[in-house]
């Protein structure tokens, strides 16, 4: 009975440890998983191909899977990953991808989602593929292509819908007011003071998810200063976060705040679980900048809303900015990449040149409400379950003479967080812009 | 005593029973923690070999505001939790352990939350917490928050946080008291009777003198589990607003697995090892706790 206290103090010091386990494990894991690498029957290989899990797209990349199988000796495996925003898929990618034995065919946000991978050797190089057979390079469109280089090459090949960002607003309650969608940034001063007035608020923002407020920031940015300021930021050139544009864009925000553009209450507002889009369905609100996905989410949750009142217009210029008012800002689709360290490198890329232009596929992605990333779509969008929104969008992309990638999914990941949570604080005004732009240019 | 102690010395088993436990507590305790204290010094971002930098990642985390930002954050809520939940576990713990029937329906009814899932009580109180459409819009107004806007000011998430954490252990804690008010002697309370004591008297020098083991037990369960509450606040108000709930934990996840700075959030999982380690040691010494003195002394 005299001399319990040593076990004990072991068994809590474990209770200690206990809570870094949780940190430690997966390395462990990266460090054992050298598993079978993939050798099928009859001489043809096996490859993984990772996706998100999503039940509208499995299905779709499945049948592509299928279509591609009949014909190859090596066979490829279908992989989806359940995640929770982005996070799950991502760490499991990034230890996979630290793994003997990676993944062959990798699903993919381009740029800063792959940047990592690219620079370690981990990506095949597609330029000499894409550049030797011009009439696949054209299949897609060049604007979405581009979007997702890594390092300055092509690693990824577009896979599915393309996702730019747009003013969403009620077009009933605009008609019963008497309002237009806003053309100008001027006029969007004008449509917050008017719908404040009707005690309607202006634009909803699912401000606790953080993406949603850099919507704003992109936009802004873009219609000030031109893609060249976030090529700037992204290229890491020294003060390029403190470009007039990215500091007269805060100022614009914090302006709009002020002016209760988001209401009072936006500190405390959701995305993901429907705050915002239930503030706009149910008429509180009368404007939504967000991805193309508000528009099934809206058909989906809130189908009369979407039926009746729901419609879409590009972000307002900016009097004196140098931005092209057709420039869109977003998310320019997802990729496939193929890893070097894959069994059948030819395989999977056999794969991605039949298959994601091929008419099966499209088809699929159209009648599922996708707008795929690929050219000379124009009358196959009439297929699509919305062909006035498809349509539009399609238009949009095609005729923007760039298309920034959603600034989280191009920078380095160590620059996701203090984006996010600094963009937070200047929403709050619990930072300045001035020390926005200090804060983002000491991230190492 | 003495006998018996050598006694229990002389039928203790040989050192080969401790096998198992020391084999569990090394693969998946030892050996994470003495990894994780060397990537600690490298630089690694998940891939490839890590490449060591000495230092660098300590010196960072000690000049990183955001990090000494979510260590106060982190000892606020530690010691905010403490102090709501250790009042509510004893009383209702107390109150549960008397026989009476409904006593027993109610306390079933109070261990309800013990049942759930963190991520699905959190996720509930997300939805209550909507400022527009939850029951935050409602009550809002009585209690400050004219809009609703309870999660979207620092004391209001703070206090939604500190809440729902409560209403979420505060039933196991108080079966812990509810098992040990149990097995105080009841000649203690006719004794006391007798000398004419009043209930309150009674509690607080006989239950609370009772219950001391259990307070150290629950106390440290509470205060060094608090250092790893991630989910809740991560669910709940995912940091923010800004960054006014961002403990530590969630802190080096970001690190970790967010910007894949495997080396910094090594830096940071460690500080919260021996932060828990000597928070836990740190009150079983004061405490008297290790002196393992009977609380029967004397009956």
């Amino acid at each position: 009975m005299g001399d319990t206290p040593l076990s004990r103090r072991t068994f809590l010091s474990a209770a200690g440890a206990a809570g870094i386990a949780g940190l430690a494990a997966p390395l462990l894991s990266a460090c054992g998983t050298s598993g079978p690498a993939g050798r099928g029957k009859g001489g043809g290989k096996n490859l993984q191909v990772w996706v998100l899990q999503d039940e509208g797209q499995n299905p779709i990349q499945q049948a592509a899977i299928d279509d591609f199988n009949k014909s190859s000796a090596t066979k490829l495996k279908l992989v989806p990953t359940a995640s929770s925003g982005s996070s799950g898929y991502t760490d499991k990618l990034r230890i996979g991808m630290g793994s003997p034995n990676p993944p062959d065919l990798i699903f993919n946000w381009g740029t800063g989602s792959i940047v990592d991978y690219a620079k370690g050797g981990l990506l095949v190089d597609l330029d000499s593929q894409l550049a030797s057979d011009a009439t696949w390079k054209n299949s897609f469109l060049p604007s979405v292509l581009d979007a997702g280089k890594a390092d300055g090459k092509y690693y990824g090949i577009p896979m599915r819908g393309m996702q730019p960002v747009l003013v969403f607003y009620n077009k009933t309650m605009f008609a019963e007011h008497g309002q237009k969608p806003p053309a100008t940034y001027d006029d969007l001063l004008g449509l917050v003071t008017y719908f404040n007035s009707k005690k309607i608020q202006p634009f909803a923002l699912g401000h606790v998810d953080a993406w949603p407020n850099l919507m704003w920031l992109e936009y802004l940015v873009e219609r000030i200063g031109g893609p060249s300021v976030f090529q700037d930021i992204l290229a890491g050139k020294p003060g390029a976060w403190g470009n007039p544009a990215v500091l007269d864009s805060l100022r614009r925000i914090q302006d709009l705040v002020d002016r209760r553009a988001f209401g009072t209450n936006f500190a405390s507002v959701n995305y993901v679980n429907d705050g915002a889009g239930l503030l706009f369905a149910k008429g509180r609100a009368a404007m939504h900048l967000m991805g193309t996905w508000e528009y099934s989410n809206q058909v989906d949750k809130h189908p009369d809303f979407a039926k009746k009142d729901l419609s879409f217009a590009p972000f307002p210029t900016v009097s004196g900015g140098k931005g092209d008012a057709n420039s869109v800002v977003g998310n320019p689709t997802n990729y496939f990449s193929i890893s070097s360290k894959s069994a059948d490198v030819a395989a999977a890329t056999a794969f991605l040149k039949k298959e994601m232009a091929g008419p099966m596929y499209v088809d699929k992605l159209i009648k599922a409400g996708d707008v795929p990333a690929v050219s000379g779509l124009e009358s196959r969008l009439s297929d699509s379950p919305n062909p006035e929104f498809a349509k539009y969008v399609y238009q949009m992309v095609q005729k923007a003479p760039s298309f920034t990638l959603s600034w989280d999914q191009a920078l380095p990941h160590q620059f996701t967080d203090p984006l996010h949570s600094n963009l937070q604080k200047v929403f709050l005004k619990k930072m300045t812009p001035e020390q926005f732009v200090q804060a983002m240019g000491a991230v190492k | 005593m003495t006998a018996a102690g050598s006694a229990d010395r002389a039928a203790r088993p040989g050192a080969l029973w401790i096998v198992p436990a020391a084999l569990f507590f090394g693969v998946f305790a030892g050996v994470p923690l003495v990894l994780t204290a060397v990537l600690s010094f490298t630089s690694w971002n998940g891939l490839g070999t890590p490449a060591f930098n000495g230092l660098d990642n300590w010196s960072r985390v000690l000049s990183d505001d955001a990090v000494w930002e979510s260590l106060r954050i982190s000892l606020v809520f530690m010691v905010l939790c403490w102090l709501v939940q250790t009042p509510l576990a004893l009383l209702l713990g107390v109150w549960a352990a008397g026989r009476e029937l409904n006593r027993a329906v109610l306390s079933s009814i109070f261990f309800l939350p013990l049942l759930m899932s963190t991520a699905a009580i959190a996720i509930s109180w997300r939805v209550l917490l909507d400022p527009n459409f939850g029951l935050a819009a409602t009550i809002g107004p009585y209690i400050g928050f004219p809009d609703g806007n309870i999660v979207g000011s620092q004391h209001g998430a703070v206090a939604a946080v500190v809440i729902v954490i409560a209403w979420q252990f505060v039933p196991f804690h108080t079966l812990l008291y509810q098992g040990a008010a149990r097995q105080i002697p009841q000649m203690l309370y006719d004794a006391a009777l007798i000398d004419g004591a009043s209930r309150v008297r009674q509690f607080w020098h006989i239950t609370l003198p009772q219950l001391r083991h259990t307070i150290v037990t629950s106390s440290v369960l509470m205060l060094v589990g608090s250092l790893t509450y991630f989910e809740t606040i991560l669910i709940v108000t995912n940091g923010g607003p800004g960054s006014a709930t961002m403990v530590l934990p969630q802190r080096m996840y970001l690190s970790a697995f967010q910007s894949f700075q495997m080396g910094y959030a090594s830096v940071i999982a460690l500080v919260l090892a021996a932060l828990g380690t000597a928070l836990s040691l740190l009150i079983v010494r004061f405490s008297g706790f290790a002196k393992m003195r009977s609380t029967l002394e004397g009956i």
